[in-house]
């Protein structure tokens, strides 16, 4: 049949229905796109119109020509039935997103550091590339690092095939469409200025239809699976999704000023809205960047171990502990603010408890490499996986600390705070993220090993140099700077101007910008190495013995 | 419903509700009878490399 035969390619295995009925929906946004575009009251939304049509033409072209596919999948026999097309796209797309937001951080790193960067334009003014960045490396770098790992755990761990044949694919090009218009927004000057939340209404929209698939395709996986126990991992990757449907949707509540404009306003308002902001965007670290990352844990650091997680009682523990303390963190972004005392000493009490969950589940992390230590001598991946979870340790004994008010007076507003961020999300996520790639990329390639194990470790070294100058650096400066802000002279006038303050950090923001350029030159070594895995190249290495074969 | 009584019923039935789900949550994974599925459980990362069924 057919069907089975190319079920590797984006229209295989699904039925002719449904491929015209795609057709139909790729050729209606099409005319969408288009009366938007020509319609549209602002030339942000008209470029956005324009780019959507085009979105919706190349999604039509591609299902006109393939509505009877006949092409076998040349991933068959690795495959063995389960949808792995998918996942290999979304590995492609990680590392192309993840060297692209490195680059754009080390750019307004640069910037702090020599402000001529910003070179008078707006369009690479620190204000718009600022959110590019954090946009690039949270949404796009580790949205599709969460979209091919939950994919790939999803159906390995209920040991049947993703549910849908087009689906997936749609959430796949659906959320590579949400990135391009909201970093394409962001340097056109469209924000809706909602710190991790800037993209505005009209592609908050989009992205609610992409998730909404992106969870009926998750549930749908689950619901069909042949196993009878769900793996803990897909409990924490489904709670990643549910949360961070229900955080969009609170936190984007937006009027815009008309159907064709490219600006709306929040429905909240004054303290309200600082809160719903915060709970939106501590729980964005809590859901995306933690509980999503921890599924990769709880399913790469056990199947590259070769080992079991040391306790599956505590993961169960460590999963609804922290679902139920997390939600109500947001608070600590708002210490000594108009927000009632109570709710700020509330996000400090749940944010310190959040200590006991984060370490339970480090503890289990790197306990299950228990009675396999020797790993870390031999296999860099491991190393830069175990790695990533003592960085998770570290960052998450750093945040409650923070959290606690009289630390946050000094730390509050201080590059500290962007030195904490920087070892949770390069530590924690990047490294987790490149440890889940290398081991990936042979499994679903169907590749023996990774085209060099040396090149790893290479990464892992400059990588770890580069986050090591980076949050030394701006411990220091961010230290430095709240001091400096509150020391009074003998006759009660504060001793500092706030220039003398910016001046007093430049030497720390260069060190900063080179600690970046050691981790985006890391990045670069794990996109060769992955693009000569992808190739089917193995270069000639003495490995130790007992090196594992990836696949 | 005003500010207080959702105040109210938060400080009260709310932390009532929440915290017996999570004891709720914690009972189950400690319930001693859970133990042999759990182990069971923890393998499947690794013992994953059979086909997809259908």
């Amino acid at each position: 049949m057919s069907e089975t035969l190319s079920a590797g390619s984006p229209t295989g295995g699904s039925t002719p229905l449904m491929r015209y009925a795609a057709l139909g929906t790729s050729l209606l946004a099409t005319l969408f796109g288009l009366l938007w575009a020509l319609n549209a009251a602002d030339t942000g939304m008209a470029i956005h119109g324009w780019i959507f049509t085009l979105a919706s033409a190349l999604s039509l072209g591609y299902l006109a020509m393939n509505l009877n596919p006949t092409k076998a999948n040349p991933f068959e026999e690795v495959d063995q039935g389960y949808n792995f097309s998918v996942v290999r796209f979304g590995a492609v797309a990680s590392v192309f997103w993840g060297v692209v937001g490195f680059l754009v951080g080390l750019v307004i790193a640069l910037q702090l550091a020599a402000p001529a960067l910003n070179f008078d334009w707006p369009f690479t003014n620190f204000g718009r590339l600022r959110p590019l960045h954090t946009s690039a490396v949270i949404f796009a770098f580790g949205g599709n690092v969460l979209l091919c790992t939950s994919f790939y755990t999803v159906q390995r761990t209920c040991r049947t095939r993703l549910a849908g044949n087009l689906a997936p694919w749609f959430v796949f090009w659906g959320y590579q469409l949400f990135i391009v218009l909201a970093a394409t927004g962001y340097v056109l000057g469209i924000s809706q200025g909602k710190e991790y939340a800037e993209p505005e209404w009209y592609v908050d929209l989009w992205l609610t239809v992409v998730w909404v698939v992106y969870l009926l395709v998750f549930l749908g996986t689950l619901m069909k699976r042949k196993e009878p126990h769900i793996y803990v991992g897909n409990w924490f990757f489904l709670a990643f999704i549910v949360t961070v449907a229900m955080l969009h949707l609170v936190n984007n509540m937006t009027i815009p000023l008309s159907l064709t404009s490219s600006s709306s306003v929040i429905v909240w308002a004054g303290v309200q809205d600082a809160m719903v902001q915060w709970w939106y965007g501590h729980n964005a670290v809590g859901f995306f960047l933690t509980a999503g990352f921890l599924g990769i844990m709880y399913y790469f650091v056990p199947k590259r171990a070769g080992r079991p997680v040391y306790s599956y009682r505590l993961s169960i523990i460590h999963f609804w502990s922290l679902i139920f303390l997390y939600i109500w963190a947001g608070p600590h972004h708002l210490h000594y603010t108009a927000l009632p005392d109570w709710a700020q000493t509330l996000g400090m009490v749940f944010s310190v408890m959040l200590w006991m969950p984060s370490w339970g589940g480090m503890i289990n992390g790197l306990m299950t490499l228990s009675g396999a230590w020797d790993k870390l001598r031999t296999d860099p991946v491991i190393r830069m996986l175990v790695v990533s979870v003592a960085f998770y340790g570290m960052s998450t004994f750093e945040g409650p600390v923070m959290s606690i008010k009289a630390v946050n007076s000094l730390s509050h507003y201080t590059d500290w705070t962007i030195g904490h961020v920087h070892s949770g999300a390069l530590g924690w996520v990047g490294f987790v993220s490149f440890g889940a790639l290398y081991c990936l990329v042979p499994w679903v390639w169907g590749r023996e090993r990774l085209y060099s194990i040396k090149m790893v470790s290479w990464h892992f070294w400059i990588a770890t140099i580069g986050i090591v100058l980076y949050i030394c650096s701006m411990w220091v400066a961010g230290i430095m700077q709240g001091l400096m802000w509150r020391t009074y002279n003998s006759l009660g006038f504060l001793e500092y101007s706030f220039a003398e303050t910016v001046a007093a950090m430049n030497p720390y923001y260069w060190i900063r910008a080179l600690g970046g350029l050691l981790f985006v030159i890391g990045s670069l070594i794990m996109a060769y190495n992955i693009y000569k895995t992808i190739r089917g190249d193995l270069r000639e290495e003495d490995l130790p013995t007992g090196q594992i074969a990836a696949a | 419903m005003d500010y207080h009584q959702v105040a109210q019923f938060s400080e009260t039935w709310g932390l009532v509700i929440l915290l017996s789900m999570f004891l709720g949550g914690v009972v189950y994974a400690l319930w001693p009878s859970n133990k042999s599925k759990f182990d069971q459980a923890a393998m499947l990362p690794l013992d994953d490399d059979a086909e997809a069924q259908q």
